[in-house]
C-alpha cells in the first residue's frame, strides 16, 4: 500500500430540475415577496465602459425541439479584459447573469457589454468571449461552454483551436444579427451539437 | 483578490452519467459528443462575488421567509446545516448557497408544477445564505414531502432539498441534491442512480444530527459539501477567496 494522498472528492451534481427557477430566479416561477429581486438580473449597471450588446438564442434538446426550463448563467469580463474584482475591472461590471429561457418560446436573452480579450497564464490570449453554464431538467451536471463572436478575431484562441473538427468551431461563434445584436444557439445534442467544455 | 491558479481537474466519475435511460428526460437532452477538456482559463478561476448587504435576515429561513415573520410554514422543523470545503480541504468561506424545495406535502410553489397537493400559504420553497469564515452554514426549513413525477408510470423523488453553490470560481459552480437519511425512496429514485458510485451516491444522504437539534422546537440534519479545489504548488496555497 502506498499513502494515502490527502485530498476529498467533489460532491456529485444532481439536476437541477424543473423547478430550478424557485431557488434561482423566483419570480420567474411566481414566487414573490421572499427577496426584494431576483439575483443578478444584469451583469452591468449603467455607465459600465463599452458596447451594449443583446444575444438572443434557444436551447434545442436531440429531437429539436427549445427547452423551456432552462436556466442560463454567463460569466464575462468587462470591455478591458478583466474579471470583477480584479485590480483595475470596471466597477460596473459585476459580470455575471442569471436569465432563463421562456416558459413558452425557448428564447433567452441576454443583455450585456461585449467582454474584451483576456490573458491567461503563459501568455495564452483568449478571444472575447462568455462563459455559459445551463442547467435544467434531464441534465444531470451543470453543461459549460462559451459565447465567442464571429466578428471578432478568434483565429489564436487556445480553445478554439484544440477543437478537432471545423467546422464544429462554429457552434460556439455568435451569429452578427445586426449592429450590436447576436444570435447564439445550443444544442444538446445530434446534428449541430454544441461543443460543451469540461475546464 | 488572488491571482488566477488553475482549477483541479473535474473528476466526472465522481458525477452522474449525463444519459441514464430510467431518467428519461435525460435521454434527449444529454450530450452525446465527448466534452472539450484542457487546464481551467481566467474565466473559470474568476467567479461572481456576493456580499452580505445583498442577503436579508430571513434568507435562510423557509419557515418564515415567505410571509416575512408574520406567520409559520405547515411541516416538520428542521435546521440543516453543514460545511463548505474545497478538493484541498480549505474552508470556502463567504460563498452563496441557495436552496429550493417543495412544502411538507410535496408541491413546488411554481407556476409549472400540477401536482394537486396543496400548496402552504405560508411557504414560497426558497432560501439562501453565505457560508461564514469557516465555511460553515445554516437553513431553517420544513421537511419536504416527497412527489409522484411523470417518468416511469409510478416514480417518486425521495424526500430531497435542491443546492445551488457558487464557490469562489464559475468552474466551481455545482447544483446538486440533498437526501434524508433513512427514506426509502431513495433507493427507487432514477435521478438518484445517475449517480453510479455507491460512495458518491451516499454522500448526497444528510444523516439526521440530533446533537444539532433543539429541543421542542426543530430536528438538524447535516450536509457537507465539497467544491473542486485549486491546483496547490508552495506558492499557491492562501486560502479560498484571499
Amino acid at each position: 500500500m502506498a499513502q494515502e494522498l490527502d485530498r476529498l472528492i467533489e460532491t456529485p451534481s444532481q439536476t437541477a430540475g424543473p423547478y430550478v427557477h424557485i431557488g434561482c430566479l423566483p419570480s420567474f416561477a411566481g414566487v414573490e415577496g421572499v427577496y426584494p429581486q431576483d439575483l443578478a438580473v444584469t451583469p452591468f449597471a449603467q455607465g459600465a465602459a463599452g458596447e451594449i450588446i443583446t444575444i438572443t438564442g434557444s436551447v434545442y434538446d436531440g429531437t429539436g425541439t427549445p427547452l423551456c426550463d432552462a436556466v442560463l448563467e454567463s460569466w464575462q469580463a468587462d470591455a478591458q479584459g478583466l474579471f470583477a474584482g480584479q485590480k483595475g475591472a470596471d466597477e460596473k461590471v459585476s459580470g455575471f447573469c442569471r436569465f432563463a429561457a421562456d416558459k413558452d418560446s425557448g428564447e433567452f436573452t441576454l443583455r450585456t457589454i461585449k467582454p474584451a480579450a483576456v490573458h491567461g497564464r503563459n501568455k495564452q490570449i483568449f478571444a472575447p468571449h462568455i462563459a455559459l453554464w445551463i442547467v435544467a431538467r434531464g441534465i444531470n451536471i451543470g453543461l459549460q461552454t462559451r459565447i465567442y463572436f464571429e466578428d471578432e478575431d478568434n483565429h489564436a484562441d487556445p480553445l478554439l483551436a484544440r477543437i478537432e473538427q471545423d467546422h464544429r468551431r462554429a457552434t460556439l461563434l455568435a451569429k452578427k444579427v445586426s449592429t450590436g445584436t447576436y444570435r447564439f444557439d445550443i444544442r444538446l445534442q445530434g446534428e449541430g451539437e454544441t461543443v460543451f467544455l469540461d475546464l | 483578490m488572488r491571482e488566477a491558479t488553475a482549477l483541479l481537474p473535474r473528476r466526472r466519475e465522481m458525477h452522474p452519467v449525463a444519459y441514464y435511460p430510467e431518467y428519461k428526460t435525460s435521454a434527449v437532452r444529454s450530450p452525446s459528443l465527448p466534452l472539450l477538456s484542457m487546464e481551467s482559463t481566467p474565466s473559470e478561476e474568476h467567479g461572481p462575488c456576493f456580499g452580505h448587504s445583498a442577503i436579508g435576515s430571513l434568507d435562510n429561513n423557509l419557515i418564515t421567509n415567505y410571509t416575512q415573520g408574520k406567520a409559520l410554514a405547515l411541516g416538520e422543523r428542521i435546521r440543516v446545516h453543514g460545511q463548505v470545503l474545497d478538493e484541498n480541504a480549505r474552508a470556502v468561506p463567504d460563498t452563496l448557497i441557495e436552496i429550493w424545495q417543495a412544502n411538507a406535502g410535496g408541491r413546488y410553489r411554481h407556476i409549472k408544477d400540477t401536482y394537486f397537493a396543496p400548496l402552504d400559504p405560508n411557504f414560497g420553497g426558497c432560501g439562501r445564505t453565505l457560508t461564514d469564515a469557516n465555511g460553515g452554514y445554516e437553513f431553517f426549513t420544513v421537511r419536504p414531502g416527497a412527489y409522484p413525477w411523470p417518468n416511469r408510470a409510478n416514480d417518486w423523488r425521495p424526500m430531497h432539498i435542491h443546492f445551488s453553490i457558487f464557490g469562489h470560481a464559475f468552474g466551481q459552480r455545482l447544483i446538486s441534491q440533498m437526501y434524508f437519511e433513512g427514506d426509502p425512496l431513495i433507493e427507487l429514485c432514477p435521478i438518484v442512480a445517475t449517480v453510479r458510485k455507491r460512495s458518491q451516491l451516499e454522500r448526497l444522504i444528510a444523516p439526521l444530527d440530533m446533537q444539532n437539534a433543539r429541543s421542542m422546537d426543530y430536528l438538524a440534519y447535516k450536509f457537507d459539501i465539497v467544491l473542486r479545489g485549486y491546483r496547490q504548488t508552495k506558492f499557491e496555497n492562501k486560502p479560498q477567496g484571499m
